[in-house]
């Protein structure tokens, strides 16, 4: 049953990453290589077209995820799975959080878990580096907008949108 | 029946309006649940932001839920999340059918072909800011480089990465605490 399972993965990416929406990245292409319900390039397209539509970029990319593997009943189950271990955790532990936030032994986990969670993105971005980047011209494209990117701090719309077109003149 | 539609409104449009996620989201947060609805106040706000990012889950999303659990309870908990949600369920799903049906068109497929790389290049430009930002004791760098490194050599599962983190951070607070 594909919706018993999308929902069981979307939950434990929900309850596992921590840190925001770009920690799903690593989750999501785990399961590319777990099931065949998208590629590691339509991953790829799927944080595009996320981080260029409103809403929170791990809300759209769980929905895309979900549409992908099952349709509009996918993205929909998908979506929910994914928000509701935080509905719960917030909910049951609303009153005793802002002790919690102060607490010693949680700041101390979030120290420790912080920097695993920008290893992971890192981790994720390499392989799909490896997968997207295949000739020197296409590395040559892809170092020249990292540069560009760290120096012009534009919204990543606009970079997005620029690499579209590129792509589209240099029919990369 | 009001209160709760204004709710509604005010997630849905917060949801609607914001490109990004996490802290990008602040300001909108702070137009409709502060200026306009006053249902917390900024202090809260950052309260919230705080606790979210140590809460599982998108931060956005803990944001959400947190606040309306403060307005109206478990029902308005859960009808926050849901107004925040929905924007992004209607869009990307119509967005994703279109696409599907456009996979075929080679211009199309020129343009994601350059869009990936830009993906891959932001990928990276966030890892660097993350890093500039979080990592910073030697104790830290440590933790990043380590996981790294079992990342690339090993392919474990995201998960046990967050685990291993979290019992080092466990034994980091035992180990304090015996040194009082």
């Amino acid at each position: 049953m594909i919706f018993a399972v999308l929902f069981s993965e979307f939950f434990k990416i929900g309850l596992f990453a921590i840190g925001g929406g770009l920690v799903t990245i690593p989750f999501l292409f785990e399961l590319t290589k777990k099931f065949d319900w998208f590629s590691a390039q339509e991953l790829m397209d799927m944080i595009a077209v996320s981080q260029s539509t409103p809403g929170p970029v791990g809300v759209n990319m769980a929905t895309y995820a979900g549409f992908k593997a099952a349709g509009v009943s996918g993205g929909i189950i998908a979506t929910f799975g994914l928000v509701l271990p935080s509905v719960i955790i917030v909910i049951l532990v609303a009153s005793l959080l802002k002790q919690c936030s102060e607490n010693k032994f949680v700041c101390e986990l979030m120290t420790a878990i912080r920097p695993a969670g920008i290893a992971l993105i890192l981790s994720a971005g390499i392989e799909l580096c490896k997968l997207s980047v295949t000739n020197w011209k296409e590395g040559l494209f892809t170092a020249a907008f990292f540069v560009l990117i760290y120096f012009y701090k534009k919204s990543p719309i606009f970079y997005i949108i620029l690499s579209a077109i590129l792509g589209a003149v240099l029919e990369l | 029946m009001l209160e709760y539609w204004k709710i509604f409104i005010a997630f849905f449009k917060v949801g609607l309006f914001t490109f990004g996620g996490g802290a990008a989201m602040v300001p909108f947060f702070r137009r409709e649940l502060i200026e306009k609805n006053g249902y917390i106040s900024e202090e809260e706000l950052m309260n919230y932001y705080a606790i979210g990012q140590c809460t599982p889950g998108i931060i956005a999303v803990n944001v959400a839920t947190f606040t309306g659990y403060k307005i109206k309870g478990v029902k308005g908990g859960c009808l926050a999340t849901f107004s925040i949600i929905l924007p992004s369920l209607i869009v990307i799903t119509l967005l994703a059918g279109i696409l599907q049906m456009l996979s075929q068109n080679e211009l199309l497929s020129h343009i994601f072909s350059g869009i990936r790389k830009g993906v891959v290049a932001l990928i990276f430009n966030e890892v660097v800011k993350l890093f500039q930002r979080n990592v910073i004791s030697v104790y830290q760098k440590c933790i990043f480089f380590g996981i790294l490194a079992i990342l690339l050599c090993f392919s474990i599962s995201p998960i046990l990465a967050i685990l291993l983190a979290a019992g080092v951070g466990s034994i980091n607070y035992c180990l304090k605490r015996q040194k009082k």
